[in-house]
C-alpha cells in the first residue's frame, strides 16, 4: 500500500505542521513515510505545498503529476492550483476561506464561490468547509490546520485511524495548545459525522 | 535513541555527525543547508561540541581547517554558492590534506527554489580532487555522513557531503544509532612543514593526490553505497533524488530495466560501472544538474574502447536545466524506449491539467507587513524621483538577504543583484562609468559581515562616490534568524562583544556616517537624501528589528470617511497588510503598525491604533 497526499496552503497557515503531524500519525501506525516541503521564500505569503506519501516503500520526495490520492487544503485557491497532482478518483478536503493576495494583484478579481464550483465540478469527492470557522469556535484560528485534518481523518479520507491522530496531537503539540488543537479537531469531526447523517448540506 | 525518528535530511546529516564522534562544527547559513548547522547547535551541549556560525563560508572551513589540523572530528556546512566563497582554502587543504576528520556538507540547489545558480557539487568534488558522497534520502543521508567521517579520517583529505534541495529538505523516517557524546580527546596541534604550502610543499603533495584518486575509486567499487537493482537489459545509472524518481518511474515496467544507483559520484567508482555495463545493451543516465555520470560514463568508454549507446542528456534525453521529477524521468525514458522500438512506459491519464485550471490569485514573494525594508526603499524611490527631475539618475544595486525582494512590485527598486557582497562593489563601478548618475548599493547587517567589509574598504580607498545603505534589522532574517557579529549573542546563546557597524563604517575612512531608526519614513528620506547627495562615500545605516521577531502592539486603521480611494497604500507599497475589496483599501489582521501607509496618505485617513 502507498498513499499520496497535497497539504496546501498559503505562508502562515501551518501546511508544514500539518504534514508533520500526519506524517507522525503515518510513522506511529507502523508506514514509511516521506515529505517535501517547499521552504525559503514561501514564509512570505507565498504558496505553500508539502508533498507526503506514507507506505510499504521509500519514495521519490515528490508527488508526480495526476497521482495523488487526497488534497488537503488550508487555502481554497491554493487547492485548485495543484488540483493537476490530484488522481482521476482522488479525493478533496479543504478549507473554503480564500485568501486575496497582497496589494500588486488587487485590480484583479477573485471569486471564491467561483473557485470552489471548479473544484467541485472536477471533483466530486469534495468536502469544503469554513474551518477557520471551527478554529475559531475551539479557541485559536490558526488551529484551523488541524481542524482540517481532523476532519480528513474523521471522514475516513486517510487509510489511518482518527484515534492515532488524536495521540499525534497528544505528543507533538506543545501543553500550552494542546487542547485548542484537540478541540479543533474534534469539532470538526463532529462536523463531519453531522454532514455524514445528511443534518448539514456538504 | 535508538528508535525511528522523523528527521529532515538536514537533521539526519547532523545526527549523523554527532554519531561519528562530532568535535567541532562551523558554518554559514543558506538554503537548503541551514538545518544541519540548527540542529547541531541545538545538540552541542548535550553531545560536548563545538559550533559556531561563523562570519562566512571561507572563514568557516578555514576555521575548522584549524581544528581538524588539530585532530578535532570536524563538519563545516554551507549552500552550493557558499562553495565558491570557500574555494580559495579548498583548492589548497586538498594538497595538503587533513588530521582530523573533515566533512564540507554543500547543499545544491536544482530548480533553482532559491539561489543564484544551478551549480553541481559533483563536478566542484572532480575539479578540487575531493571525494563526494551523494545521498537520496533521510536514512542514506545519515549512514553516509558517518561514511564520509570514516574515509576522511581513514585517507587524510577532505569529503563532500554534497546533497540536493529534495534530499535535504525531505522528511523521512530514520533509524538512528544510540548516539553518544564524542569521548575522544583532541589530539592537538603539532608544528610541522605539511601544514605549510609552499611550491615544493604543493609539487610533492600533488602525485600523492592524484593516486588517492585511484584507491578511492577502487575503495568506492566495493561500497555498499553503489549498488544495482533489476535484471533488464536497459541501464539506468542514475544518482541523488533522481534514483527514486527513476524506481518510481520504471515501477510498472521492472523487468526491461536494470539500476545502477551510485552514492559516490567522485571519484568515479569505475571497477563497479564497468561490471554493470557488461550485461547492458544501452544506458539510460538519469541525473539533475550537470552531465556528470553522464561525463565520467563517456570517459570510461573511451577509455577503455566500450561501445554501448548513452542516453543522456548530450543528446537531448533529459533537460540540462531545472529540477526533475518523475513525469521527467519517465519522459526520457520513453524517449529512449522510442528510438529503440520498444513499447512506452505508460503515463496514467490525469484528471486535468496545470492549464486547464482557471485563473487563480498570484502569490509573488514579497517583504513581509511592517518589514523595515520597505520604509528604506520607499524614501530612496522618493528620492530618486526628486534627482530624475534634475535629470539624474540613480542606480540601485542590491544584495543578497530578504531585501533582495526590493526588486519585486511595486518597489522594482534592485538594478543588481549579483552574489553575497558585490552590492557595494558593483556600484563603485556603476559610479565610474556613468555621467549624471547616483549610486546607492544594499546591503544586509549579515551580509556586511560576510563580505561587504572589504567592498567598503576599496570604495574609499579608491574613492568612489557610492551611497551605502546598510539595513540592519539585527539578525541573518533570510535564512531563520541566525545571530551574527552585529548581535552581540553566538550561535551558543552566549553573550560576546558586538561589532558596531557604524564604527567599522568610519574606521574604513568612511566620513559621513549615519544612523537612523527606519520606522521614522520622513527622517529616512532626508537622510537618504543627504547621503546621496554628500560627493565621496557615504554610509547610512537603517536600524530596525526583523518583524518576524517581535510581536507588534500596533496596528493601522483607515477612516472610509476621510479615504478618497487613491490608492497610492495599495499599489506604491506592496504591504501585504493592505488589500482592496472595493473602492476603499482595508487594513487587515496581519499590520504591524509600522505607519508606513500612514506618511504616504496624502488625506490623512490613516490612524494608528493600540492593538485590543
Amino acid at each position: 500500500m502507498n498513499f499520496s497526499v497535497i497539504i496546501c496552503g498559503v505562508g502562515g497557515q501551518g501546511v508544514v505542521l500539518a504534514s508533520r503531524l500526519l506524517a507522525i500519525t503515518a510513522m506511529n501506525s507502523g508506514f514509511h513515510v516521506n515529505t517535501a516541503e517547499t521552504l525559503g521564500m514561501s514564509q512570505r505569503e507565498g504558496s505553500v505545498v508539502s508533498h507526503l506519501q506514507f507506505g510499504d516503500d521509500i519514495k521519490s520526495s515528490l508527488i508526480p503529476e495526476g497521482s495523488a490520492d487526497l488534497i488537503i487544503g488550508l487555502e481554497v485557491s491554493e487547492v485548485a492550483r495543484n488540483l493537476h497532482f490530484l488522481k482521476k478518483n482522488g479525493k478533496i478536503i479543504t478549507n473554503s476561506k480564500m485568501i486575496l493576495p497582497s496589494a500588486r494583484s488587487s485590480n484583479e478579481k477573485y471569486d471564491s464561490e467561483k473557485i470552489i464550483n471548479f473544484i467541485k465540478e472536477k471533483v466530486k469527492s469534495t468536502i469544503c468547509i469554513d474551518f477557520s470557522e471551527i478554529a475559531k469556535v475551539a479557541g485559536n484560528p490558526k488551529s484551523m490546520n488541524v481542524s482540517v485534518l481532523g476532519a480528513a481523518f474523521y471522514a475516513e479520507f486517510l487509510p489511518l485511524k482518527y484515534d492515532n491522530f488524536l495521540k499525534t496531537i497528544e505528543s507533538e503539540i506543545p501543553e500550552k495548545y494542546r487542547n485548542i488543537n484537540l478541540n479543533a479537531a474534534k469539532l470538526s469531526a463532529e462536523t463531519i459525522f453531522n454532514m455524514q447523517e445528511g443534518h448539514d448540506e456538504q | 535513541m535508538n528508535n525511528k525518528h522523523f528527521l529532515m535530511g538536514n537533521e539526519a546529516i547532523a545526527y549523523g555527525a554527532i554519531a561519528a564522534g562530532l568535535q567541532f562544527a562551523t558554518g554559514y547559513p543558506g538554503t537548503p543547508s541551514t538545518e544541519v548547522m540548527e540542529t547541531l547547535i541545538k545538540n552541542a551541549k548535550k553531545y560536548n561540541f563545538y559550533a559556531e556560525w561563523s562570519t562566512n563560508e571561507k572563514v568557516a572551513l578555514e576555521t575548522a581547517i584549524g581544528a581538524s589540523f588539530s585532530g578535532a572530528s570536524s563538519i563545516v556546512t554551507m549552500k552550493q554558492v557558499g562553495l565558491n566563497v570557500a574555494s580559495d582554502p579548498l583548492m589548497s587543504l586538498t594538497y595538503l590534506g587533513v588530521k582530523g576528520p573533515l566533512v564540507l556538507l554543500v547543499t545544491d540547489d536544482p530548480g533553482p527554489h532559491s539561489s543564484q545558480t544551478e551549480q553541481d557539487t559533483r563536478s566542484f568534488g572532480l575539479f578540487s580532487n575531493i571525494p563526494v558522497l551523494d545521498p537520496s534520502n533521510s536514512q542514506e543521508a545519515y549512514e553516509m555522513t558517518k561514511y564520509a567521517f570514516e574515509i576522511s579520517k581513514k585517507y587524510e583529505t577532505p569529503v563532500f557531503l554534497r546533497t540536493t534541495t529534495r534530499v535535504s529538505h525531505r522528511c523521512d523516517d530514520v533509524v538512528l544509532d544510540d548516539l553518544k557524546p564524542s569521548n575522544e580527546d583532541i589530539e592537538g596541534f603539532s608544528k610541522s612543514s605539511r601544514w605549510v604550502i609552499f611550491p615544493k610543499l604543493a609539487a610533492e603533495r600533488h602525485p600523492i593526490l592524484e593516486k588517492l584518486q585511484e584507491t578511492l575509486s577502487k575503495e568506492f567499487s566495493n561500497s555498499k553505497f553503489n549498488f544495482k537493482t533489476g535484471t533488464g537489459k536497459i541501464g539506468i545509472i542514475t544518482s541523488g533524488a533522481s534514483y527514486h524518481y527513476v524506481n518510481e518511474a520504471i515501477s510498472n515496467n521492472k523487468d526491461l530495466f536494470s539500476v545502477l544507483k551510485i552514492g559516490t559520484p567522485y571519484p568515479f567508482p569505475e571497477k563497479k560501472v564497468i561490471e554493470f555495463i557488461n550485461d547492458i545493451e544501452s544506458i539510460i543516465v538519469v541525473e539533475e544538474l550537470d552531465s556528470y555520470l553522464e561525463d565520467q560514463l563517456l570517459q570510461l568508454f573511451g577509455k577503455y574502447g566500450i561501445s554501448k549507446a548513452v542516453y543522456g542528456k548530450k543528446n537531448n534525453i533529459f533537460p540540462y536545466c531545472g529540477e526533475y521529477g518523475i513525469d521527467i524521468a519517465k519522459v526520457g525514458i520513453n524517449k529512449v524506449l522510442d528510438i529503440l522500438k520498444i513499447q512506452r512506459i505508460e503515463i496514467p491519464e490525469k484528471l486535468i491539467s496545470k492549464n486547464e485550471i482557471i485563473p487563480l490569485p498570484v502569490r509573488p514573494p514579497n517583504l513581509c507587513a511592517g518589514c523595515m525594508h520597505r520604509t528604506v526603499f520607499y524614501a530612496f524611490k522618493e528620492v530618486s524621483k526628486e534627482l530624475k527631475k534634475q535629470n539624474i539618475q540613480t542606480i540601485f544595486s542590491g544584495d543578497i538577504g530578504c531585501y533582495t525582494l526590493g526588486n519585486a512590485p511595486p518597489l522594482e527598486l534592485i538594478d543588481t543583484c549579483l552574489c553575497m557582497g558585490a552590492g557595494i562593489s558593483i556600484a563603485g563601478g556603476i559610479s565610474r562609468t556613468n555621467k549624471n548618475s547616483k549610486n546607492v548599493a544594499f546591503i544586509g547587517d549579515s551580509t556586511f559581515f560576510h563580505s561587504g567589509i572589504p567592498a567598503v574598504i576599496n570604495a574609499v580607498y579608491n574613492k568612489a562616490d557610492v551611497t551605502i545603505a546598510v539595513l540592519d534589522n539585527r539578525t541573518t532574517a533570510m535564512t531563520g534568524h541566525q545571530p551574527h557579529p552585529g548581535t552581540g549573542k553566538t550561535a551558543l546563546g552566549e553573550a560576546t562583544k558586538l561589532i558596531d557597524i557604524e564604527g567599522i563604517l568610519k574606521s574604513c575612512g568612511i566620513e559621513f556616517v549615519k544612523t537612523v531608526s527606519a520606522d521614522d519614513f520622513l527622517t529616512c528620506k532626508e537622510i537618504s537624501r543627504a547621503a546621496i547627495d554628500y560627493n565621496g562615500p557615504s554610509a547610512v545605516v537603517f536600524r530596525g528589528t526583523c518583524v518576524s521577531l517581535v510581536k507588534s502592539t500596533k496596528k493601522c486603521t483607515i477612516n472610509k470617511n476621510k479615504c478618497t480611494g487613491c490608492k497610492i497604500c495599495v499599489e506604491r507599497l506592496g504591504c501585504p497588510a493592505i488589500t482592496l475589496n472595493g473602492d476603499i483599501p482595508e487594513i487587515m489582521e496581519n499590520c504591524t503598525g509600522c505607519g508606513l501607509c500612514m506618511a504616504v496618505c496624502p488625506v490623512d485617513a490613516i490612524k494608528e491604533v493600540d492593538e485590543q
